[in-house]
């Protein structure tokens, strides 16, 4: 149990990047690879997500992450589930990584974390069958139970959409797509305006053709007041989704569960209409509050920080090559910035190349490598069915910049 | 007997290939799959208040799904308090609504 495990290569998080990164090092070199995760089976979010893609066939992460997986397996990556890490500790040698199932010294540590929700206390958010909309993703894709029968889904972002579409699917009606009251605390998204704003960035994952369309047009001549004047107060059908621009979830109802919630219409700006008041029966509700990086290793490692909010939140400073400033710390995926899983991946290769080179490997080999990792970041980054945020490219540099500077 | 929240015959992700397996919820006997989260399997029995809050009493459930939020902790009969949507249901586990923890301000130690 308490035992000391050694390996080459300590990967935390089994999600798209970690995996990635296991299976790529471990392609190309004799070199021990342990990849650790919380939950208790390999894949991260990989295992719920799917989508549609251009050419109309679906992208199911499911199959991505059993593909990683078998290449890990082949490639004789050790990867352990159930293992929360709690420690980190700097040696002259590398890491030791202090974790339920005992202690693992590592010589590199990448932290592949991902990411986690942002919670939106809404009244009655407390009550059993309110969830994040993560959470309702896991149930019905993961382990297909429905989060119940029909929900209301508050929060209007890439990820609400996203997920709410796949709820749809998986045949759980949903009752509507509100934004949040504008009233407890100021959040970004919680007005008509601010919504259309955010889903004109949705490219060609936009969920309506006008979106599609006229979204760059939108956004270049800030037409996002007009269209928000225009929204029909009873919503849109998009994707099949009823997304409601003009509507507000002011609170959920019921004893010792969900039975109902309260919605109202909203003004352009956010505020209640009075006496739009209404009741809907529904059994469950999902928070929507978009996505920040779950760095909590990184602080705890002594990683320096920077607030990008463009990238969901704080960030361990990092440069392209995905090293902190900590000796052979890496960081991969979400930690780093709030895209999506194909990013993720192409991160996760990258932060292969770089520790292989770090490693000093053949180094004339590793290089050329390296470099066309960080190119393929750049173009899945720009091929990307979502576009997560306009100005990702700049917000990125902003943190290497920050780590030439430190270094 | 309410319709199952189980979805069966998924369009894309196809079925899950899962032992079905007993276990115990209150001293109420319950079937779900080996393996999946314990909030799941409640989930799937309509089960969704997994425990009280230590000062109000009303009623909490899953909210995370990802061991983070430490909502949906339940007693679980030989280890104590877990997190219902992190720990593996096995056959025969013996599981009851998460007991409240002792309050070190108020001094409150009983649940």
């Amino acid at each position: 149990m308490s035992e000391v495990q050694q390996t080459d290569l300590l990967i935390v998080g089994a999600g798209p990047a970690g995996l990635s990164a296991a299976a790529t090092i471990s392609a190309d070199r004799d070199f021990r690879v342990m990849v650790i995760d919380e939950f208790p089976e390999p894949g991260g979010r990989l295992l719920g997500q799917f989508h549609e893609e251009r050419n109309h066939s679906w992208w199911i992460g499911k199959i991505v992450a059993a593909d990683l997986i078998i290449q890990n397996t082949l490639a004789g990556v050790m990867i352990q589930c159930g293992v929360s890490v709690y420690g980190l500790e700097l040696l002259p040698d590398g890491w030791r990584v202090l974790t339920s199932k005992g202690d693992i010294r590592t010589k590199y540590l990448l932290l592949a974390t991902g990411a986690a929700e942002v919670p939106m206390p809404i009244s009655g958010w407390t009550l059993p069958g309110v969830m994040s909309i993560g959470a309702a993703q896991v149930m019905a894709n993961v382990h297909q139970v429905k989060p119940g029968e029909r929900g209301y889904i508050v929060g209007v972002n890439v990820l609400s959409l996203a997920i709410a579409k796949e709820l749809v699917v998986a045949g759980i009606e949903i009752e509507g797509i509100a934004l949040p009251p504008d009233d407890l605390f100021a959040m970004e998204e919680t007005n008509p305006v601010a919504a259309i704003e955010l889903l004109t960035r949705l490219s060609d994952a936009a969920p309506a053709p006008w979106m599609r369309w006229g979204g760059k047009l939108a956004q270049k001549m800030k037409l996002s007041r007009l269209i928000a004047s225009c929204f029909p107060k009873k919503g849109v059908k998009v994707w099949d989704l009823p997304l409601q621009l003009r509507t507000a979830l002011v609170s959920i109802q019921g004893v010792d569960q969900v039975e109902s919630v309260i919605v109202a219409d909203v003004t352009r700006s956010g505020e209640i209409i009075e006496g739009s008041q209404r009741e809907i029966e529904v059994d469950f509700v999902a928070i929507a509050g978009g996505l920040y990086p779950l760095a909590e290793l990184a602080a705890l490692a002594g990683c320096p920080f920077l607030y990008v909010s463009e990238l969901g939140g704080n960030i361990p400073v990092h440069n392209e090559r995905l090293k902190t400033t900590l000796p052979n710390l890496y960081v991969a995926g979400n930690i780093t910035g709030v895209e999506g899983a194909q990013v993720a991946m192409a991160q996760g290769r990258l932060a292969a190349h770089s520790i292989s080179y770090d490693a000093g490997w053949f180094a004339c080999e590793e290089e050329p490598k390296l470099l066309d990792a960080i190119a393929e970041v750049k173009e899945v980054r720009r091929s990307a069915m979502i576009q997560f945020h306009p100005e990702i490219d700049s917000a990125r540099k902003r943190i290497y910049e920050l780590f030439e500077h430190w270094m | 007997m309410r319709k199952s929240l189980r979805i069966n015959h998924h369009p894309l992700l196809g079925e899950m290939d899962k032992k079905v397996i007993s276990f115990t919820y209150n001293g109420e006997k319950l079937q779900g799959l080996e393996g999946e989260p314990i909030a799941v399997a409640l989930l799937a029995n309509h089960i969704r208040i997994l425990r009280r809050h230590e000062e109000s009493g009303s009623a909490r459930g899953l909210y995370c799904g990802i061991g983070h939020c430490m909502e949906c902790r339940v007693e679980l009969l030989g280890k104590g308090q877990v997190r219902a949507c992190l720990t593996p249901l096995k056959e025969g586990m013996e599981i009851r609504e998460g007991s409240r923890l002792p309050n070190a301000i108020t001094g409150r130690v009983d649940s």
